[in-house]
């Protein structure tokens, strides 16, 4: 409990910087957004007219800095961060919530079958060290992953989506279609669903797969090791009750470190996908000068890694009984 | 006979002891005779003269708009054209400059606050080592990308910026490193022994603690050069660096928002992410090798692989201990 509640601490302090940062960030702006806007534009405006937008903007202040960082803070709470300069009358908070469905939807999708099929590979080859398929599969994905994200995103988009046609290459779904809880719906999200994931299950795989192998060759060395086969056990429970139960531990641990990298590769893959999750609206939030939009995401996404973290945290407890101690 | 020596080797001021080059750098040694570290080696060395040299190799400047845009390869342009008319082949030459120039810029960059902080931290312990441990968790715990993308909205856009705010993001997780290596080296006796002879603390942190920590450093500055050319090229891929500026990055950039896959022109977008994967690929090989140096274990396990092959043994699941296969 007293492990939880230090980490807990942790975040809250974390979460204090990030939202400081995001403060500090829009002031470093040489001039303010509007002349960042209006850019070469700004040069045939009358002085007027630059000051109208920027009260339209909600940039004229009298308040001092302290006193602005604090009615910051206050309206952060309150899951305000106004309106979006890009998507006008819509609420910052609104469009960071259909962002977040996707973001989810394609993270939860592709982080499961990359989990899943990578520790069965690392476990596999592992457990038949320096044979065929461990001379073959783990380094197949270790070449792989060191593409960066959104060039294999490009390869992907280049091959199956425009060469051979089987996958739409962009956006979730259909423009045509409305969203509803029909099969005709669903089954569309599916379909512009694969490339995204295939290419984040490419880039992610090969870490669990390295993590997965290298921890379960050092469980294989255990002694528990040797006298379960000295009992004469099947090799399946052997390989799954004794080996890779005790080492899927540093996969845990792991999980919250690559998390930040995950995330970093899935903004690429949606920005080549155009799949509108949060890092597509990030990027595309940067090219409009959306600023409080920008601001809105970075917490968005900060808050998001983590509550993960947190909860990784909390996981790990579980399994792990040295820790509650 | 052999402590006489010893006690007047000691006696000789620390500067006018010979300096043994091939034991100051054992580690270089080791390197260059790993396989894999030897082709990085030589790989790395060969783009950083592609660089340096583009005004030879490919000629006439900076890339220019030459022919029609999207021309497949072929005749006087041997890798293409790509859709704003530059030629593809001088691009990639050209675009070696500016992405090796950052990689390597980041790294430097961010190992030398790594090391500063990490030192510092791991050096002094108490609460400076709480303070400044706060500080590298929190930096590797708020997401790197996201935090970059918004550095690069607000900030104007020149090489030095983009260096500079790729180190911000990315010298942590060495800082955390090279903690635990100096808290693990300042309880070595020969730290100790400078403390009792009266050495004051910045003598001790750069003449004892730094040397013997060359090879970690020298690990990190590979890794976070792969981090930079990596995250550099992301940046310019998603249109937040300087676009006039030729990298490996904005040749992507043009590739994806030039219509040129959709025009099926795979050669503009192929070059220079083979460049890239190979740079990445080229200076992990070498950190295999720099591996070795910090873990002797790996390299005795090679040597004993070597040493085995032609007998009929398998090390099998246990490292260190040789087992007949099974006999099932």
């Amino acid at each position: 409990m007293k492990y939880i509640l230090r980490r807990f601490g942790f975040y809250l302090v974390a979460f204090w910087a990030a939202l400081t940062l995001d403060f500090i960030f829009p002031r470093l702006l040489p001039g303010d957004p509007a002349t960042a806007i209006l850019g070469p534009m700004g040069d045939r405006m009358t002085a007027a007219q630059v000051e109208a937008l920027r009260q339209a903007l909600g940039l004229v202040t009298h308040a001092s800095l302290l006193q602005q960082y604090f009615t910051y803070i206050s309206h952060v709470f309150q899951g305000d961060f106004g309106l979006s300069y890009a998507n006008f009358p819509a609420t910052v908070t609104s469009v960071i919530a259909t962002g977040f469905v996707w973001t989810l939807l394609l993270g939860s999708v592709s982080l499961t079958i990359s989990v899943v099929i990578g520790h069965l590979v690392g476990i596999f080859a592992a457990w038949r060290r320096n044979g065929g398929f461990d001379i073959v599969v783990p380094p197949l994905f270790n070449f792989i992953g060191a593409f960066p994200a959104f060039f294999l995103g490009l390869g992907v988009l280049f091959i199956l989506g425009l060469n051979l046609g089987w996958f739409p290459i962009s956006h979730a779904y259909d423009g045509t279609l409305q969203p509803a809880f029909t099969w005709q719906f669903i089954s569309n999200v599916i379909v512009h669903l694969v490339l995204p994931a295939l290419t984040s299950v490419l880039v992610t795989i090969t870490v669990w797969v390295q993590v997965m192998r290298n921890t379960m060759v050092s469980v294989l060395a255990e002694d528990y090791i040797t006298m379960a086969e000295a009992k004469g056990l099947s090799q399946n429970r052997i390989m799954f009750n004794y080996a890779a139960r005790n080492a899927i531990l540093p996969s845990v641990t792991g999980f919250g470190v690559f998390l930040g990298a995950i995330l970093s590769g899935q903004v690429l893959i949606e920005t080549v996908f155009s799949y509108p999750g949060l890092g597509f609206l990030l990027v595309r939030a940067v090219g409009a000068r959306d600023y409080p939009l920008m601001q809105g995401l970075f917490l968005g996404i900060t808050t998001g890694v983590l509550l993960v973290n947190f909860l990784i945290d909390i996981l790990y407890t579980r399994i792990d009984p040295r820790i509650r101690g | 006979m052999a402590q006489e020596i010893n006690a007047s080797e000691m006696a000789k001021p620390l500067k006018s002891r010979k300096f043994d080059f091939k034991q100051q750098f054992q580690w270089a040694y080791i390197l260059i005779r790993h396989p894999q570290a030897r082709i990085g080696l030589i790989i790395i060395f060969l783009l950083i003269l592609m660089a340096v040299f583009a005004p030879i190799i490919a000629p006439g400047g900076k890339p220019v708009y030459v022919d029609t845009p999207n021309l497949p390869p072929g005749g006087s342009h041997i890798l293409g054209v790509d859709p704003l008319g530059r030629d593809e082949f001088a691009l990639v030459v050209w675009g070696a400059r500016i992405s090796l120039e950052i990689g390597f810029g980041t790294g430097v960059l961010a190992l030398l606050v790594a090391t500063i902080l990490g030192m510092i931290a791991g050096y002094f312990g108490g609460y400076i080592d709480n303070i400044l441990t706060l500080l590298f968790n929190l930096f590797l715990v708020i997401p790197g990308l996201p935090m970059l993308i918004l550095l690069a909205a607000y900030m104007k856009q020149t090489t030095s910026t983009v260096i500079f705010t790729l180190a911000f993001t990315g010298w942590a997780f060495w800082a955390r490193i090279i903690r635990a290596q100096t808290l693990s080296l300042r309880e070595k006796d020969f730290v100790a022994a400078s403390i009792v002879a009266g050495e004051n603390h910045f003598v001790i942190i750069f003449r004892q603690i730094l040397p013997n920590m060359i090879n970690i450093i020298v690990g990190g500055i590979i890794g976070s050069t792969i981090y930079g050319i990596a995250a550099s090229t992301a940046l310019a891929f998603l249109g937040l660096t300087n676009m006039e500026d030729i990298s490996w990055g904005t040749n992507l950039f043009w590739a994806q928002n030039g219509n040129s896959l959709l025009l099926g022109a795979w050669w503009v977008f192929v070059p220079s992410g083979f460049l890239l994967a190979l740079a990445a690929l080229a200076l992990t090989w070498v950190n295999y090798g720099m591996d070795e140096i910090t873990n002797p274990r790996l390299r005795s396990e090679r040597e004993l692989r070597r040493v085995i092959r032609h007998i009929q043994f398998k090390t099998s699941r246990a490292t260190p201990v040789l087992r007949r296969e099974h006999s099932k």
